[in-house]
């Protein structure tokens, strides 16, 4: 699952400076190849040089060339083409997982870090249960058990998130509540839902959006497991996962219909983590002298 | 009273486990209820729906009993290793397991050997050279491994050591024990990145806590060797965390295995759970659930057992939660 360790990956975003920080150029090429990533998955169909499910099979089972820069499959479609219109797949379900635990989490940690009380013994044990659960291994059994695909997966999947982040908002709310901006604006008689909502929740955001991004890295790789092993997308649809064990027994004759999804599986995960990793360090050491 | 007090925290850990197992159960028995259609059809399968074999199925598995004499029931024949028959190939779930499973015991033992003999000096090395170029190539290729699911690492290694180098075997488990090693090292290695690359991040954060105590600084004036101080007083300190961390590591090793035993084909459990969830072989699936579930809490006692050797300070009375 998603482990924050804030003091010890600074290491890898920013060498010297520790005061004023730019992001290195690790973190700007993160950058790129996610808005990158994005992109495919907004217009995917109109950048594909070829249509994703094109079968052609005079051309089949080819290794890369001028024609086809990444070869193509034993339908003869084109390995580039499936990718970059696989990005939607690899976007959207993350995506709605990360967003899904993020309000779910959010309300809960909100509730359970400013009034205490039995919601937070809850949430507390539901974290701890959680926490200990291989998250992947559920959705495999679940998924695999109730059938329903990628949009079960999604669900399962934020099941298995929201604990853990409804944890991290909980122990941040925490320390804001003895804050004195919190006390004034309770003996102002503010409504404590809009304490909760417009004074403290801004104040730990930079937290939730670090953790956001390594959900979204997390979900990735899970989805893209379960349709690795048949779980996920529908057949026929484009997914980075799926390709890989489709395509497993083509290794031999084009190894790039294997590889180069793998590739574009690992360098959208790990630019994901870095960009989480980096805002947390970025954002978490404001206001704090050091 | 320490010897009373050590019974009582064990008890209690072993009585919350019991419970959480029993927990566990119950929604792996719920399983037959959630898979589409009613549990009948389920555990029909693909066999002809006569009235005999609805009628056979209805005894065996007490289908006209309420579903929690149902769970009872099924609960009682798990205790006695019998899980019930799998719907596909007629044999007994048990069996089926425990013929399966000694690749995915090879595997996982294999995997976790690596990890732990690459990833703990590497996490330690790195702790201790903080902030240079050796630190950061660790920490980089660690976060490489967190973010590379297993199947994938299973893929390049398969492609480039197996196929396009020809060193190693592409698939099958191998007989006899060097021939299984042989087999087994690509795809232990590729389980094995994934759960080195979680045990360096949390022994390096752990270490460099510990290298920041003032007892290092003292052992240092006093001039204790650096081999002493590493593994006696810093590694000690930072056992704690990485051990609470056993039964996640666990579980990133169970579920590893799954994937890698797919990209290998090797005939563990791994494959099995795949098979029969693709083939709603639900008996298999719960089979394999609850083994997953009893490893994996019987893990969490043993980590709550060796931290009764590693920190004295529970046993002293005060840690004790």
């Amino acid at each position: 699952m998603t482990v924050i360790t804030a003091p010890d990956t600074g290491v890898l975003v920013s060498p010297r400076k520790r005061g004023r920080r730019r992001p290195s150029l690790l973190i700007l090429l993160s950058f790129l190849i996610v808005l990158l990533v994005v992109a495919c998955a907004l217009f995917g169909s109109l950048l594909a040089p070829f249509g994703a499910n094109a079968q052609n099979l005079i051309v089949a089972t080819q290794a890369p060339s001028a024609h086809h820069l990444l070869g193509t499959d034993d339908f003869g479609r084109d390995i580039l083409s499936r990718i970059i219109v696989g990005a939607r797949a690899a976007v959207i379900g993350p995506a709605l997982i990360a967003v899904g635990a993020l309000i779910v989490g959010n309300v809960l940690g909100l509730v359970a870090g400013y009034f205490g009380g039995r919601v937070d013994y809850f949430i507390m044990r539901l974290a701890d249960l959680v926490w200990a659960l291989p998250g992947l291994l559920i959705a495999i059994v679940v998924v695999g058990v109730i059938g329903g695909g990628y949009y079960v997966a999604v669900v399962v999947l934020v099941v298995l998130t929201f604990p853990i982040d409804a944890r991290i908002v909980r122990g941040a709310v925490l320390q804001q509540r003895n804050m004195p901006y919190v006390e004034a604006a309770e003996t102002l008689g503010i409504a404590r839902s809009r304490i909760m909502l417009r004074h403290i929740w801004p104040n730990i955001l930079p937290l939730v959006v670090a953790n956001t991004f390594l959900n979204f890295a997390f979900s990735l790789v899970a989805l893209s497991a379960l349709s690795f092993l048949g779980l996920g997308v529908p057949l026929n649809t484009p997914d980075w996962g799926g390709m890989l064990s489709q395509n497993l027994s083509l290794i031999q004759g084009n190894a790039m219909a294997c590889l180069a999804p793998a590739i574009a599986l690992v360098l959208t995960a790990v630019s994901m983590n870095l960009i989480g990793d980096w805002s947390y360090e970025r954002l978490s050491d404001r206001g704090r002298a050091r | 009273m320490r010897a009373r007090q050590i019974t009582f925290f064990l008890t209690r850990r072993l009585l919350a486990l019991i419970v959480l197992l029993l927990l566990i159960s119950f929604l792996i028995f719920g399983l037959l209820y959630l898979a589409p259609g009613n549990a009948i059809q389920v555990l029909l399968g693909t066999h002809p729906a006569s009235p005999a074999a609805i009628a056979a199925l209805e005894a065996k598995y007490h289908l006209n009993d309420s579903f929690f004499v149902q769970y009872l029931l099924w609960l009682k024949g798990a205790v006695h290793l019998n899980l019930g028959v799998s719907i596909q190939s007629g044999q007994t779930v048990t069996s089926l397991i425990s013929s399966r499973i000694g690749v995915t015991i090879f595997l996982g033992v294999y995997a976790f050997l690596l990890a732990v003999l690459i990833g703990i000096p590497a996490g330690i090395a790195s702790a201790m050279r903080n902030r240079t170029a050796a630190d950061r190539t660790i920490v980089g290729i660690s976060l490489i491994g967190v973010s590379v699911p297993a199947f994938v690492s299973g893929i390049f290694l398969l492609y480039l050591l197996a196929i396009d180098a020809g060193w190693f075997p592409v698939y099958g488990p191998g007989t006899g024990f060097p021939d299984r090693l042989w087999h087994l090292t690509l795809p232990a290695f590729a389980l094995a990145f994934g759960v080195m690359a979680l045990i360096v991040k949390l022994t390096r954060a752990a270490m460099i806590t510990a290298l920041e105590q003032d007892y290092i600084a003292f052992a240092q004036a006093r001039g204790v060797g650096p081999l002493r101080i590493i593994t006696r007083y810093a590694l000690r300190n930072s056992a704690g965390p990485i051990i609470t961390a056993g039964g996640l590591i666990l579980g990133v090793v169970l579920t590893g295995a799954v994937l890698v035993e797919q990209v290998f084909a090797l005939p563990g459990i791994g494959t099995l759970l795949i098979t029969s969830v693709e083939s709603k072989d639900v008996p298999v699936v719960q089979g394999f659930t609850l083994l997953a579930a009893a490893i994996l809490i019987g893990a969490n006692f043993l980590i709550d057992l060796c931290y009764l050797f590693i920190d004295p300070r529970i046993t002293a009375g005060r840690g004790v939660r």
